[in-house]
C-alpha cells in the first residue's frame, strides 16, 4: 500500500513494525540474549566501537533488536548513550597495564614478552567445519594453553630510545580534549580530536580508507610495530574523594603502526607513528585507523597530500556510520514538495529550449554571458 | 562431507593459471592478468603464491615454504599444512631437498639449481605503484619502455640521502626490457636473482597478476653507473652459527634493548651448526 499519502501513516507504522517482529521471532526458536553476547563476540565489539559505549550486554541485546545489522544496532547504543548523565571521566586509560590475551610485532622476529597469538584466524584455513561428530579440517586442542594473561612491555619502546621512532606528538595542553559527543568537530582538528573520530567511524570506510593508502593512494610506508589485545583497568579519581579507584576493566585492541619517514626540510630520517585503537577483539579496526591516522598526518610531516585519506576534513566529516547512514537513508522519505517545485522549474526551461529561438526570452541571459567573457 | 581437488583448485583452474605462466615465461617480468580465485586464506597472506604453487605441484613434488626465511614462522607453517592437507606431498625444509619453494620476502642463501622452482608471493606486482598509483598509465609506461620516473626517484633519493633510500623491494629490470617488482625481498637477495638456474614464479592474487623469470635470464637491480647498486646486511654475526656473509634478524634479548643476531635463513643456519657439530 502507499506509505504515507493518506492519513493512514500511524497504521502504516504500525503493521510494518509487527511485521519486523514477526520476522525476528519467526517459530520462536530464535536466538536468545545469551546466545547473541557468547555467540558474537566480534560483532558485540564492533557495536560497541562505533556505538561509542562500552556495555557488552546492552550491544547483545541491539545486535538482536536490529536482527543483525550492526550500523542499526551501534545507534542503539548511541542514543541510549545520549541520555546518560556524565557522572565523571575516567583517567586514561594505560595500555601498558594490559593482561595481555594476544600480542604479535611484524618487525622483530621476537622480543621480551614473546609474540603471542591469542585467540586470532590469523593462520586458520577459511573451510567450513566438519559437523561435530566428523574429522576437523583444523588440529584443535580440547582446551586453550595455559598461559595465562600478564603485562608485556611495548614492543616499540627500544626504537625510541635510539630516536629511531620519533616521541607521541603531544597534545595543543593538558586540558581535557574536547568530546565528541557532546562537542561538534571542527576543522583544523588536532591530533587527539581526530582519533577520537576515527575510533567510533565505521568499519568499513577505515577499511577501504586505510587499504586505499597501501595501493598509492597517499602511501605511508607501514610496519605493525605492535599490536595487542586484553583487558586494561579503568580507573576514577573523584575530586572529593582525592584517591583513584578501580571501577572494571574493558577490552582492548590496539596498534602501533611505524612508519618509515625519509625526513623533510625540518626533520632528520625517522621513523613515524599512526595510532589505533578500539574496543573490543578488533584487529581490523585498530589496523585500519592506524594507518589512516597516519596518512591524516602527511601535511604536518611536509609530505605530499591530495589523496583521500590524507584530507581530514573529508576523512572526519564522513567517517561517522550513524551520521552516514541517517543522511543517506533519509533519501527515501517523502520528498515530494521539494520534488513539485522542481517539477515547475524543469518544465519551464524544457518549454523555453523548445520554443522558435526568435521567441525565446533568454537572448538577454546569452548577451549577460558574453559580457563576462 | 565436502571434498577437495588435489592441491584444493579443480583442474580447469589449475589449466588457466598454467597458461598464464606460460606467457608471463614466455615474456619475462611482464605481468600477466590471470583469474585469481578467492582461497582460504585471506589476501595478503600468499594467495598469488598459493594458486601458481597450486597449479604447478604434482604428488612427487617436495615442497618447502618460508616466510623471513623460516619453515617455522606462524605463516609458513600455515601454508605448509595446507598444501599437506590438500596434496598429501613430502614437506621438507631442506632447501636443497625441494623441488617447490614457495617463499615470502626472503631467497634461501643455499643457492638454487635447474631442477627447482621458487614461488613468491608479491602484494604489489607493479613497481611503479608508488609513482604512478592508476594502473592503466603505468601499464603505457611499460609498454613505452618509459621508466624515467623510477631513475628520477632513484636519482632523488642520491641527492638527499647520499644513497638510495629503498632497503627491500628494490626495482630490476628483466632481460634488458622489463622493470619488475622482486616482491619485498631485502636489496641482498636481489643478486641471487640474476642468471638463477632456477625458474622464478611470482604470484599476487589480490591483484590478479603473475610473472616469471625463465632460468639464466639477465635480473638487474636498477642504479646508476657512479651510484651502483649496494646490497645491505647488518653488520654481524650469527650468533648461532657464526656466518658472516648471511642475511641477519636483529632479535631484542631484554627490556633493556640488549640485542643479538640470527640467520633469518633457518635451514641455512642449522646446517652449519650440525656441520660444526660434526667437525668440531
Amino acid at each position: 500500500m502507499a506509505f504515507v499519502a493518506t492519513k493512514g501513516g500511524e497504521e502504516a507504522i504500525a503493521a510494518a513494525h509487527a511485521w519486523r517482529a514477526d520476522r525476528r521471532h519467526g517459530d520462536g526458536q530464535g536466538c536468545t540474549l545469551k546466545q547473541a553476547a557468547t555467540s558474537f563476540g566480534r560483532a558485540i565489539d564492533r557495536v560497541m566501537a562505533e556505538g561509542a559505549l562500552y556495555d557488552p550486554d546492552l550491544a547483545a541485546r541491539a545486535l538482536l533488536q536490529a536482527e543483525g545489522d550492526l550500523v542499526e544496532a551501534a545507534f542503539l547504543l548511541r542514543s541510549f548513550r545520549a541520555t546518560r548523565p556524565r557522572l565523571v571521566d575516567s583517567l586514561p586509560v594505560e595500555t601498558g597495564n594490559m593482561r595481555v590475551q594476544r600480542r604479535v610485532s611484524a618487525i622483530f622476529k621476537d622480543l621480551p614478552g614473546g609474540q603471542r597469538l591469542g585467540p586470532t584466524t590469523d593462520y586458520s584455513h577459511r573451510l567450513f567445519e566438519a559437523d561435530d561428530g566428523e574429522q576437523r579440517f583444523e588440529p584443535t586442542l580440547t582446551a586453550p594453553p595455559a598461559e595465562t594473561p600478564c603485562r608485556i612491555p611495548g614492543a616499540i619502546r627500544i626504537l625510541g630510545e635510539e630516536a629511531l621512532l620519533e616521541g607521541v606528538p603531544l597534545p595543543h595542553d593538558a586540558d581535557l580534549p574536547p568530546d565528541l559527543s557532546t562537542t561538534p568537530l571542527r576543522f583544523p582538528a588536532e591530533r587527539r580530536v581526530r582519533l577520537q573520530a576515527l575510533a567510533r567511524g565505521d568499519e568499513g570506510f577505515l577499511l577501504s580508507l586505510a587499504y586505499s593508502t597501501q595501493r598509492g593512494y597517499g602511501n605511508t610506508h607501514p610496519f605493525v610495530g605492535e599490536l595487542r589485545m586484553g583487558e586494561v583497568p579503568v580507573t576514577i579519581a573523584p575530586p572529593e574523594l582525592g584517591f583513584e579507584i578501580d571501577i572494571g576493566s574493558i577490552v582492548v585492541t590496539e596498534c602501533q603502526m611505524v612508519n618509515q619517514f625519509n625526513g623533510s626540510k625540518v626533520a632528520p630520517p625517522q621513523f613515524t607513528r599512526g595510532y589505533g585503537l578500539s574496543i573490543g577483539h578488533a584487529d581490523r579496526r585498530a589496523m585500519s585507523m592506524a594507518l589512516v591516522e597516519r596518512a591524516l598526518r602527511a601535511e604536518e610531516l611536509g609530505e605530499s597530500t591530495g589523496n583521500p585519506a590524507q584530507d581530514p576534513e573529508f576523512v572526519l566529516s564522513h567517517c561517522d556510520s550513524i551520521q552516514a547512514t541517517g543522511f543517506v537513508e533519509h533519501l527515501k522519505l517523502p520528498h515530494y514538495v521539494d520534488f513539485q517545485s522542481e517539477l515547475e522549474i524543469v518544465r519551464a526551461i524544457r518549454a523555453e529550449a523548445t520554443m522558435p529561438t526568435q521567441h525565446r526570452p533568454t537572448q538577454h541571459r546569452q548577451e549577460a554571458d558574453d559580457d563576462l567573457v | 562431507m565436502i571434498s577437495y581437488n588435489f592441491a584444493y583448485l579443480d583442474e580447469q583452474t589449475k589449466r588457466s593459471i598454467r597458461r598464464a605462466l606460460l606467457k608471463a615465461v614466455a615474456v619475462p617480468g611482464w605481468q600477466i592478468p590471470f583469474g585469481s580465485r578467492e582461497m582460504p586464506l585471506p589476501y595478503g597472506w600468499g594467495t598469488g603464491g598459493i594458486q601458481v604453487t597450486a597449479s604447478v605441484i604434482g604428488e612427487t613434488d617436495r615442497l618447502k615454504v618460508i616466510d623471513q626465511g623460516a619453515d617455522d614462522t606462524t605463516n609458513a607453517v600455515a601454508i605448509a599444512s595446507f598444501f599437506k592437507r590438500m596434496t598429501g606431498v613430502d614437506i621438507t625444509t631442506r632447501t636443497a631437498d625441494a623441488t617447490i619453494i614457495q617463499t615470502r620476502h626472503r631467497i634461501p642463501e643455499h643457492p638454487l639449481t635447474e631442477n627447482q622452482i621458487i614461488v613468491y608471493q608479491v602484494p604489489q606486482p607493479e613497481p611503479l605503484w608508488r609513482l604512478i598509483p592508476e594502473r592503466p598509465v603505468a601499464m603505457r609506461a611499460h609498454a613505452l619502455g618509459d621508466y624515467g620516473t623510477m631513475y628520477v626517484k632513484l636519482y632523488e633519493d642520491i641527492t638527499r640521502f647520499g644513497r638510495v633510500a629503498s632497503a627491500y623491494e628494490h626495482p630490476v629490470m628483466v632481460g634488458d626490457r622489463v622493470l619488475m617488482s622482486p616482491s619485498p625481498i631485502p636489496a641482498f637477495d636481489n643478486p641471487k636473482m640474476d642468471r638463477m638456474p632456477a625458474l622464478q614464479l611470482f604470484g599476487a592474487g589480490r591483484e590478479r597478476r603473475l610473472y616469471a623469470v625463465p632460468p639464466y635470464t639477465s635480473v638487474r637491480s636498477l642504479d646508476f653507473s657512479d651510484h651502483p647498486f649496494h646490497p645491505g646486511r647488518a653488520d654481524g654475526t650469527c650468533t648461532l652459527c657464526g656466518s658472516t656473509t648471511s642475511y641477519l634478524d636483529e632479535i631484542i634479548m631484554d627490556d633493556q634493548g640488549t640485542r643479538r643476531f640470527v640467520c633469518s635463513d633457518t635451514d641455512y643456519c642449522s646446517e652449519r651448526q650440525d656441520a660444526k657439530e660434526v667437525t668440531p
